[in-house]
């Protein structure tokens, strides 16, 4: 997967919270306040099941999580060579 | 109709939700523990508002304690459908001793899935071990089923944490080693993991509850209570993530164990009724004592069932796990109420009496209906997760 489609599926997931809202690539999702405090781990289990990732105990902060650019990014990381 | 190649894989699929001999094996062994060492001194337990340090080390000596700790740990990395059966026989025999179970399983579990490598070294093998027993600080005074609203604060001070608040109905807080504890930093939820013996941290025990008696509730005051900053489990902003990831294998623990309360009143009620006799024959050969019985009867085979397909659903990571989990303890619970009633009803007099089990189991099953979620909170949660899976209506036939 490219950088672009890893993006384009993180969007397609997180624009389910943001109705009506379009979401820039490095946007504060957690500073809008269209999201609850279950959003960040609900986070968690979509890039985990989706993209078949383990997020570790050293990747749960928020700056991980806080925009689709740095989803992206965790997810490129994580899964190493494989995308 | 689907193929007959694919209804004999679906039928194969459902004849695996059966306990596979080894999972049979495993229950027998529970049973046979829970018969010797847990219910016959539950009522005493009861009575004395504390559970037996023996109890404890005799319990954790059969490293089930470890239970849903992997074996890597040193746990014995149970499957959750074997966890299960552990739940629901101990659960038969001591709800407080099956609390114990509940709450230490949830400190393994948090640390095992959101715990740092250290935070993992350090516990784990403890846990397995029980030589350290964890324990889950959620609630508080002010906080029961909105767990988004903790008024716990945490600060940073350099490098360490200064937490105040207060918890309370911490289950086995009397004893516990080491609490996973909720708090509040910068107005975002976030996880510690609090020792015994913290500066700052007080340990008040709480007593005269209705049920569950033995299971040495505390009160935790949190009096700037200085932590270091691998206290903390998992970022600031996971907090609440944590706490709901880790009440569902609560949620998971407490359905089955509620499950043993219904097997304990229909076992007991049976007994009775085969025993006692009231105009000339026993009253179990009087029809308004055997519907009771057959409640008891179908309500336990539908608890276990239910709680068999969640943990089964577990096992395969299934995210139909989670909805199945609240469907399982919310008929698990309301079932063990109606199966305590019934079995006072059947014992009469004696079923008001120390001197027979049920009034305990009911008095325990209250406990059940709200711990983990109450009730009305698994109604809610289950109808919601219905609805949005419920088909579009049909338009109507013109």
């Amino acid at each position: 997967m490219t950088n672009d489609e890893i993006k384009a599926q993180v969007r397609a997931f997180v624009s389910r919270f943001f109705r009506g809202h379009e979401l820039q690539d490095d946007e504060d999702l957690f500073a809008s306040g269209f999201v609850n405090s279950m959003f960040a781990m609900q986070l968690v289990q979509f890039v985990e099941s989706d993209f078949g990732i383990t997020v570790e105990s050293e990747d749960l902060e928020l700056d991980n999580f806080r925009s689709l650019n740095a989803i992206t990014a965790l997810v490129r990381r994580k899964s190493g060579a494989s995308v | 109709m689907t193929d007959p190649g694919s209804s004999l894989a679906t039928a194969d699929a459902g004849l695996r939700m059966a306990p596979s001999p080894a999972q049979e094996a495993a229950r027998a062994a529970f049973a046979a523990y829970v018969d010797e060492h847990v219910a016959p001194h539950a009522g005493a337990w009861d009575r004395d508002a504390r559970t037996p340090r023996e109890a404890i080390e005799r319990l954790a000596a059969t490293g089930w304690l470890g239970a849903t700790i992997p074996a890597e740990q040193g746990g014995a990395g149970m499957d959750w459908v074997t966890f299960g059966l552990l739940n629901e026989e101990l659960g038969r025999g001591c709800s407080s001793l099956r609390s114990l179970l509940t709450v230490h399983a949830m400190a393994g579990y948090a640390v095992t899935r959101f715990g740092s490598r250290v935070q993992k070294e350090r516990w784990l093998p403890r846990f397995a071990r029980g030589e350290a027993i964890g324990a889950f600080a959620l609630s508080e005074p002010n906080v029961g089923s909105d767990a988004s609203a903790v008024e716990t604060t945490a600060e940073k001070d350099g490098d360490e944490w200064l937490l105040n608040g207060r918890k309370t109905w911490t289950t086995y807080g009397q004893i516990a080693d080491v609490f996973l504890l909720f708090a509040r930093a910068e107005g975002k939820p976030v996880a510690f993991l609090v020792e015994r013996g913290a500066p700052g941290l007080g340990i008040q025990p709480l007593g005269g509850i209705t049920g569950t008696r033995a299971s040495m509730l505390a009160e935790l005051r949190l009096d700037g209570c200085r932590l270091p900053a691998e206290a903390r489990l998992g970022g600031v902003g996971f907090g609440l993530g944590i706490a709901v990831s880790t009440l569902e294998v609560g949620r998971y623990s407490v359905a089955c164990g509620t499950t043993g309360i219904v097997r304990a009143c229909l076992d007991a009620s049976l007994a009775y009724a085969a025993e006692r006799v009231q105009y000339g024959v026993p009253i179990g050969e009087h029809q308004l004592v055997q519907r009771m019985l057959a409640g008891m009867a179908a309500g336990w085979r539908a608890a276990h069932w239910l709680c068999m397909r969640a943990g089964w659903l577990r096992d395969q990571a299934d995210p139909a796990a989670a909805h199945e989990t609240f469907v399982a303890k919310y008929f698990a619970s309301t079932a063990a109420t109606r199966a305590a009633l019934d079995a006072v009803q059947i014992h009469g007099a004696n079923g008001c009496s120390e001197a027979y089990p049920v009034e305990r189991y009911l008095r325990d099953s209250r406990v059940m209906e709200i711990i983990e979620g109450s009730t009305q909170i698994q109604e809610i949660a289950i109808a919601r997760g219905e609805l949005a899976v419920a088909p579009s209506p049909r338009s109507p036939a013109p």
